[in-house]
């Protein structure tokens, strides 16, 4: 309900009433970079047809976002991190059936990935996925049953064991071991930032590749990124929200916004808030950034996304078989 | 009624109106909607929502730890009351006001600073851990938030209740040839019995729902350190949300059940000791 209150409370109010309006309900990190890609995009679209543009944004968990506009929250787009909760979306409705096939490459204009930070100069020295399970290591990831982070560390430990060719049963073995190893489970993605950061607990925190390079950027020379050889591939997807375009008449300019996110310019600014853009030409300009980390695609832990979730975080299932009274 | 409700100043029927009104939108059909949601799930799925391990184990931990902090509340919060109350000293009303500030404060912001206070690099842990106590990210964390969040309560239920006790019946038990011990038992605290009662019910019942706090100092282990409110929040990420209101009214009744007990015993307290 909190989480709910703040996402409305957060919604910047930027226009005149005369301008149309775009509702962006999108999750926690990505303010930054909605700031900037709002900020270019409404620029270029003053000289369209389309005219002048005003846009508006909330952020929140993500799973809380998708409640929020199932519950009646009126976005015109949802830029959420997981495909589920857009999903959920259009699961009540809201969204047509396809809508990943509207924009290119699946309708995922970034993606991700899963890093690792640790404490100056590495003294635990973790440099892949098994040495997380080492005696006396201590890691720091939200609850994969709160948190988009959570769950995506999940995978991404899980399928460090498949992805070179371990059995299930190897890789329950794997992330049982590491979850004993786990000495909080926060809500949230921020949480487990500050336990890591600010509280000094634990040798390791798994968290976004962009969250880690703000994280690092803060922590003055204490923290370090450790990229490890392999990790998931996570592809945040954006939708228009049919039901609710319609109904404001915003359908052409919400098009247009997210259109906007694949072109040249649209694609800088995202590789620039440390977010691997899907353009290659783009991404090789910024390839210091981004280091070579084999990505493996949710597919090689589940069907799809929904199968993942369903399969290892649902009630009752894989995450929860870990933690026995 | 009619007679019974007479008053020198008219607008019975208008403030009970409103009342009922306002008691109607703010309250019951919140807690009507709730019910109906619940409601939707056949029995056992309600039942396999709300009977898991996991699930009992949260409620226990959810009211222990509340029952644990009212206790320590109505201890603590009569010693404050009685302070503000009975003497007077510089800087009184500062103090006086600072027990309000739970009431203010976000208590996420009180669970962050707990929490770093408590932990090992924290002011208080790097002296607290090396002793064995880990009062962060633990059972004791979770009450220490709680008695936070409930201590206004009690202080507040109990400060007009001991003005009304003047210092002439102090004086008077004093004369008649009663102990100190007997004085504070037999006189004083039988008047304060309904008072303490109610204090412990409110800081209760404020314990039982509170969630900010506590997810940010308890670290939400499965069994050890998961308060009830975590899972239902769990339960709204997988979309589940007829499973999460089942929890919710599990906890709903649970309260009322511990509200009424407390309502029982406050009438029985006024009776003996009236």
């Amino acid at each position: 309900m909190n989480r709910i209150l703040t996402a409305f409370l957060v919604i910047t109010w930027l226009g005149t009433a005369h301008a149309a309006e775009l509702l962006n309900v999108s999750y926690d990190p990505t303010r930054e970079l909605w700031r900037q890609l709002n900020e270019r995009f409404i620029a270029a679209y003053a000289k369209s047809p389309g005219g002048q543009l005003t846009i508006k944004q909330s952020h929140g968990g993500s799973s809380a976002q998708a409640r929020a506009v199932m519950d009646g929250l009126e976005a015109d787009v949802v830029t959420l991190a997981l495909e589920p909760d857009t999903d959920a979306i259009r699961k009540a409705g809201l969204i047509g059936d396809g809508w990943q096939q509207r924009l290119p490459n699946g309708s995922v204009p970034y993606t991700s990935t899963i890093v690792f930070v640790v404490r100056k100069g590495n003294p635990k020295g973790i440099k892949d996925w098994p040495d997380l399970v080492k005696p006396g290591i201590q890691i720091i990831t939200p609850s994969p049953k709160t948190s988009g982070n959570g769950k995506l560390s999940f995978l991404a430990a899980w399928g460090s064991v498949v992805s070179r060719g371990g059995s299930d049963a190897a890789a329950l073995e794997y992330v049982t071991k590491l979850y004993k190893q786990v000495p909080v489970l926060d809500s949230g993605a921020r949480g487990s930032t500050t336990t890591f950061a600010q509280k000094k607990l634990g040798d390791v925190h798994l968290t976004w590749e962009n969250e880690a390079r703000l994280e690092v950027q803060e922590a003055g020379g204490e923290l370090e990124i450790v990229n490890p050889p392999t990790s998931i591939l996570a592809t945040p997807p954006v939708a228009v929200v049919d039901a609710n375009v319609k109904r404001h008449g915003t359908e052409a300019a919400a098009k247009a916004y997210l259109e906007y996110l694949y072109t040249d310019d649209g694609q800088e600014i995202i590789a620039k808030n440390f977010y691997r853009p899907v353009k290659p030409e783009v991404l090789a300009r910024h390839k210091a950034d981004f280091p070579d980390v084999k990505l493996f695609p949710v597919t090689t832990v589940a069907k799809d996304w929904n199968d993942a979730f369903e399969k290892f975080f649902g009630e009752g299932k894989v995450f929860d078989s870990i933690y026995k009274p | 009624m009619n007679d019974v409700n007479r008053r020198v100043l008219p607008g019975f029927r208008l403030s009970l109106g409103y009342t009922l009104a306002y008691l109607g939108v703010l309250v019951i059909v919140p807690l009507v909607a709730c019910f109906l949601k619940a409601a939707t799930l056949p029995f056992d799925r309600f039942w396999a929502a709300v009977s898991t391990e996991r699930a009992v184990a949260a409620y226990e931990l959810t009211v222990g730890a509340s029952l644990v902090s009212a206790a320590i509340n109505v201890v603590v919060g009569l010693l404050v009351a009685w302070v503000l109350v009975r003497y007077e000293f510089p800087m009184k009303r500062v103090v006086d006001s600072l027990v309000d500030l739970p009431f203010a404060l976000p208590t996420a912001v009180a669970g962050l600073v707990y929490s770093s206070l408590y932990v090992q690099s924290g002011w208080l842990g790097r002296f607290l851990v090396p002793l064995g106590i880990q009062a962060a990210y633990s059972r004791l964390a979770i009450v220490l938030v709680l008695v936070f969040v409930g201590f206004p309560f009690v202080v507040r239920t109990l400060e007009p209740v001991l003005e009304r006790i003047d210092a002439d019946v102090e004086e008077a038990a004093a004369c008649l040839g009663a102990s100190r011990l007997q004085t504070v038992t037999r006189v004083i605290f039988p008047s304060l019995y309904p008072a303490l009662v109610t204090g412990f019910a409110l800081s209760f019942a404020r314990a039982l729902g509170e969630y900010g706090s506590v997810v940010f100092v308890s670290g939400n282990m499965p069994f050890k350190t998961e308060i009830a409110p975590v899972l239902i929040v769990a339960r709204l990420e997988e979309f589940a949300y007829a499973e999460a209101t089942a929890i919710a009214v599990v906890l709903l009744v649970i309260s009322f059940a511990v509200l009424v007990v407390v309502n029982l015993l406050e009438r029985w307290s006024k009776r003996v000791y009236a």
